[in-house]
Order: C-alpha cells, then structure tokens, then sequence
C-alpha cells in the first residue's frame, strides 16, 4: 500500500520539528549503544585479535602473563627441535624466544608516566605476526640497539619517532622504524634486538616463546611432546586464547558499564518515542475515525502509525551509524589490566555492530509506538469523530 | 413497493456517563426509500449525527433494529461492518476530514484502497470522481491550497468514488459561504439526480434543507415531516 507509506512519511515530514527531536534523542541513545559496540569491538581488536589462529605461545608452569614467566636458553633450543612447528624460507623454525619487559615513559609534553611494553625479539618476529608491518623506517639491525615503536607509542609518547632516543634498561637506544598492527596491541609495544634487551637487563633467560605450528591440527601433538618432556616444565596455549583470557575481565566490566549506561537512557528514548507519537494520534484522533469510518480496519490504522515510529527509528539508526562512522577516528587507552602496561585502541565500527544498533532503533521506536497505535486502532469511531483536530 | 434502503425500527439510543442516562432517540422509526433525498433538520444535540452514525455502524443502538443497504446494521460485528462501509456508505463531513498530507487526489483514493481494483483503475475512477465535483485541474493540489468550497468537493468525490449505496452529509455547507454552499448543494442534487443516490444529510440551515426532496424535523425524539 503505498498511499499508506506516503500518509506515513509525509505525517514524519509535517511534523519534522518534533519528529527531528524525537529522531535526535533516539539517535543519541543508539550511538551511546554503538560507542559500546564499537569499544568492545575495539578491545577484541586490541587483544584477542592480537593473536593469530596458528600461533602457540609458550610460559613457564604457573605463569599467566608473559611479563612474570620465564624460558631458559637450552630449553628454548629444545623447544626449537621440536616437530610440527612451521619453518621460515631460510628453513629456520618459526619459534622465537622473546623477552618482555615494562618500562616507564612520559605522555607527549606531560609528567604523566605510563607503562610501556618493550619486546626483545628476531626480526622474524614480523613473519610470525603479519599484521604487524612497517609503516616507517626499517627493521632494527640484529646486535644492535635500534628499536621499532609500535604507532600508538609514536604518537603518544615519542612524537619525534624516528631518529629520537630512548633510554631502556642500561642502554641508549635508537628509533629505527614504525610499526602499524591493524588496532592490535602490538601498536603499543616497543620492538628490539633480544640479546641485546637480555644484556642491557642483565637477564640470562626469555620470557615467553612464540611458534606457528605447521598445521593448526598440530596443537595436540606440541602439547604433548612438550608435556612429556620433563626438562621444559612449560605450558602451551594458542595464542588467541592467551589474549581473550587477559582481557575477559575488562571487557566485561567495560561492556557492562556501557549497556548499564544504554539501557537508562533507552528508558528514556522510549517514553520520548511515546509520548511524541502519543502527540501524533491526539492531533489526528478526527482523521483516524474519518479512516475508520471510511471502512479502514483497526489494524490497518495500527499499521500505519508503527510505520510512522518505525521510519523516526530507522532515520535515528542512520544518524547513529552516521556518528559511529565518525568515532571511529577516537583512539582510547587504557590500563591493560593484567601487564599494567598502556594499551591503546581504536573504536572500531564493524557491519554487526552497525547492524545491532539499527535493529536497537528500531526496537525501541516500536516499543515506544505500539501503546499509541494501540490506541488509536482502539478509538470508538463516533467519539473520534467529534474530537477537534486539525 | 420497493424494500427501504434505510429502516429504523423502534430504536432507543441512549448514552451513558456513569450513573447517569441521557436518551437520545427514544421509539425512533424511520424508513427511506431507495433514491430518496432526505434532509434532518433540529436543534443542536437532537441527536442528528447520532442518526448518521447509526446508520453507518459507527455507533450501536441501545435497542431496536436498524437496516441499511441490505445489512442488519445493528446486529453486526466490527470487521464486517468495516468491510460492508467501505462498499456501501459515503460519508461528507462538516469539516470535510481532508488528510492535509495528501493531495486532493490522493484522499479521493483513500475508500478505493479498500478494494480490489488495480492502480490504474484506481485512478481513472479517481479522475472522474474529481472530474464530476469540477476539480479536475485540482489534482495534485493539497487541502490547504484549496478554497473551503473546493475541498468540500474533494471530501464529496472521496464518498462517491467508490460508488456507494448511501451518502451521509453530516451539515456539508456548515462550513460555507452562500455560494459556495450553493455549488456544494447543487453537486449533491446532481448526484441525486442523475445517479440515484440515496442521501441522507443533516443540517441546520433551511435554505440548504430546500435542495432535499424530503425534511425530517427533529426534536427530541418527536419527528414531523414536510
Ligand atoms: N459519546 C457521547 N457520550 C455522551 N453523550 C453523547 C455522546 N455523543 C453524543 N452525545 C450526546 O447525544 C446528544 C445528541 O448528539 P448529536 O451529536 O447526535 O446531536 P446533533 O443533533 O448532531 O447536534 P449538533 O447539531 O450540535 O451537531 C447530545 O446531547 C450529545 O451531547
Ligand atoms: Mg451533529
């Protein structure tokens, strides 16, 4: 029935100062809802996407963060001898021992410290996790102290990138290179040379060891072997599920606080929704019992006014997705929880995100419509009749 | 002699505000013929558009049996006296009811959509709806771009274009100056004239009852024709 969809949209038209005000606090609690969206979508970029399907990474028994756990050499060269692991052109394992450890920087112009995660590795390292790539500058010349920051770092601690200083552990070191990691948490590391890191520490073991498995059916028989070695005492877990532990508890809380904070104020977007299109059948109570006397069906009536709430939805949920596609430019950081080490990320608008917050619109314009139509189906036509309007 | 198109039987109207009753009909019998052009006349809540409404289904007796069109009106239920409204009752407003987001096209459509015919049906019947109230050059206009007059035409090409058995005016030139009641007047004569309508409209000005082949007057409950 198009003539119906025209009475509704043109009503949207006519009305368009309170339509708009109506539009404009819907669209504001659904963009509320799609900045959580997009911050959960964000953090799982950050962290659990860190990850990659076919890596395996490797801490000592009983250590849950790779900052507290421990790999000494020889058993690192064990581990390198296992089978099913992946190998590099060269035909080297892709299995590189890495130290990890915390340092304290300076914001860009403040006094406010922060910690930053410094990764002593192999320039394979670039291999094994491909999405982190250089933007700028080169990789660092193993044996020596040149340095690649992640771009989060670059612009948040060390505006001068490449060429500036940095002081790590007992060691000057220099910047050579700029890293981009797709929004993952490598954007907020530091990467060097390990042998280098391990001496300016004066550390002689690694912290954790990184593999790609040759096949990802191989999970079990790794675990195994390193199971059943008594000389390695390491546990095995993909990579994936490393991240998504360390970040379960602060995804959680943050998800929480944002669908707290949504669901008030979607109270609120309802009985607006409500009481404008309330509004809306009061100033037409004449013209829906003319429709009625016509022989229009009470359902039909209905019909047309949830179109009507459904169509101050759906231009809300445009607006929303509109602002979303605008956040998607604000870089947040945070505290990573379980390193105490700066994390920053990007909001991140994702086609189910856009999707869930126009299904949100249009949920909550509904809700906010059918007492109205309800109504208005209800009316007893003669009384309709008499009422004023317009 | 032929079957009433419109037949009151002994019906009482009352309506209730809590406690208290207030009739409005009381015993009314009332029976029109088909093609017949009847006019009510009476003093403000003698229960005039009460009797349009009963007619229409649009409000129940409290007792009494009316027939319309060949349909115990009172004895029916919501939906099928939807349906049957929309076949067979045309109705003119005093405030004409135009929807102000249509076109004058577009609220002459509005009973059509209730049927079964094609958009391009739809729309030839609504030429010549238009057509036959003068408006033809009026089409895309909306309500507010027309004169009172003219969109009381609009409101009577909307009753008639799905070609109903019985008009129902409820004070059509209420609204209206001399001339353009007049135009209004002489459109609902012509209509009667020409298509046989059955009309029943009420209304309070005796020059506009004079058009009418019949006036009831009205006052409550007690009736006398002229
Ligand atoms: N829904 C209602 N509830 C209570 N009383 C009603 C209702 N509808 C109509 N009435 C009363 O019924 C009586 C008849 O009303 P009606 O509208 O039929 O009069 P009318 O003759 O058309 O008057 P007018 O010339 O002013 O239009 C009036 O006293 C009116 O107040
Ligand atoms: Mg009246």
């Amino acid at each position: 029935m198009k003539l119906l969809l025209a009475y509704s949209l043109r009503n949207v038209w006519v009305r368009s100062s309170t339509a708009a005000l109506t539009i404009a606090g819907l669209a504001l609690v659904s963009l509320i809802l799609l900045a959580v969206l997009m911050l959960g979508n964000g953090l799982n970029r950050a962290l659990i996407e860190s990850g990659s399907p076919d890596n395996v990474l490797l801490l000592r028994k009983g250590a849950t963060t790779e900052i507290a756990s421990g790999i000494y050499r020889d058993q690192a060269h064990i581990v390198r001898t296992l089978a099913d692991i992946a190998q590099t052109s060269g035909g080297e394992p892709l299995a590189i021992p890495e130290l990890v450890v915390l340092i304290s920087l300076a914001k860009n112009g403040t006094d406010t410290l922060a910690n930053v995660v410094v990764r002593g590795t192999r320039p394979d390292a670039f291999i094994l996790r491909p999405q982190v790539r250089l933007s700028q500058g080169r990789p660092w010349q193993p044996g020596t102290t040149e340095i690649v920051i992640g771009a989060q770092i670059a612009t948040r601690f060390l505006r001068d990138g490449i060429g500036s200083h940095l002081r790590i552990g007992k060691r000057e070191w220099l910047v050579v290179g700029i890293a981009e990691a797709q929004g993952t948490a490598f954007e907020s590391e530091i990467w060097g040379d390990v042998d280098q890191l391990m001496s300016a520490y004066g550390r002689d073991s690694y912290s954790s060891l990184t593999l790609r498995l040759s096949s990802s059916s191989a999970f079990q028989s790794i675990d195994d072997a390193i199971a059943a070695d008594t000389r390695l005492l390491l546990q095995v877990k993909r990579e994936r599920d490393y991240y998504r532990d360390k970040s379960m508890t602060m995804a959680t809380f943050i998800r929480l606080l944002g669908f707290t904070f949504t669901f008030i104020f979607a109270v609120g977007a309802v009985l607006g929704g409500t009481m404008t299109m309330y509004g809306a059948v009061a100033s037409r109570t004449r013209e829906i019992g003319m429709l009625r006397a016509l022989g229009f069906q009470p359902h039909q009536i209905l019909s047309a006014l949830l179109f009507e709430s459904l169509t101050l939805g759906a231009l809300a949920g445009l607006l929303a997705i509109g602002g979303g596609t605008a956040l998607q430019f604000v870089t947040l950081s945070t505290m990573n929880f379980s390193t105490f080490s700066e994390l920053a990320f990007r909001l991140t608008l994702t086609p189910a995100s856009a999707l869930s917050t126009m299904g949100f619109a249009l949920g909550i314009s509904m809700i906010g419509g059918i007492p109205p139509a309800i109504r208005a189906a209800r009316l007893s036509v003669a009384a309709a009749l008499r009422a004023p309007g317009r | 002699m032929t079957a009433p198109v419109v037949e009151f039987q002994r019906v009482s109207k009352s309506y209730f505000r809590g406690e208290q009753e207030i009739p409005v009909l009381k015993d009314f019998s009332l029976s029109v013929p088909p093609g017949r052009f009847l006019a009510i006349m009476g003093p403000s809540g003698s229960g005039k558009t009460t009797i349009l409404n009963l007619v229409a289904g649009l409000d129940r007796p409290t007792q009494g049996t009316i027939r319309a069109a060949g349909l115990t009106v009172s004895q029916q239920g919501e939906s099928d006296l939807a349906r049957w409204r929309a076949r067979h009752i045309g109705f003119v407003f005093q405030f004409y009811n135009l929807i102000p987001v249509l076109t004058a096209a577009e609220n002459v459509e509005l009973p059509l959509l209730l049927s079964t015919l094609t958009r391009q049906e739809r729309a030839t019947h609504v030429r010549a709806a238009l057509g036959l109230v003068g408006l033809k050059d009026r089409i895309d206009h909306y309500p507010r771009q027309l004169s009172g007059g003219q969109e009381q035409r609009v409101g009577i090409a909307r009753a008639i274009v799905s070609d109903p058995t019985i008009l129902l005016a409820d004070e059509p030139t209420g609204n209206l100056d001399r001339s353009a009641a007049e135009a209004v007047m002489a459109l609902l004569t012509k209509l009667h004239r020409e298509l046989n309508k059955t009309i029943l409209m009420v209304t309070h000005d005796p020059r506009t009852a004079d058009y009418a082949q019949e006036t009831l007057h009205f006052d409550k409950g007690t009736v006398a024709s002229s």
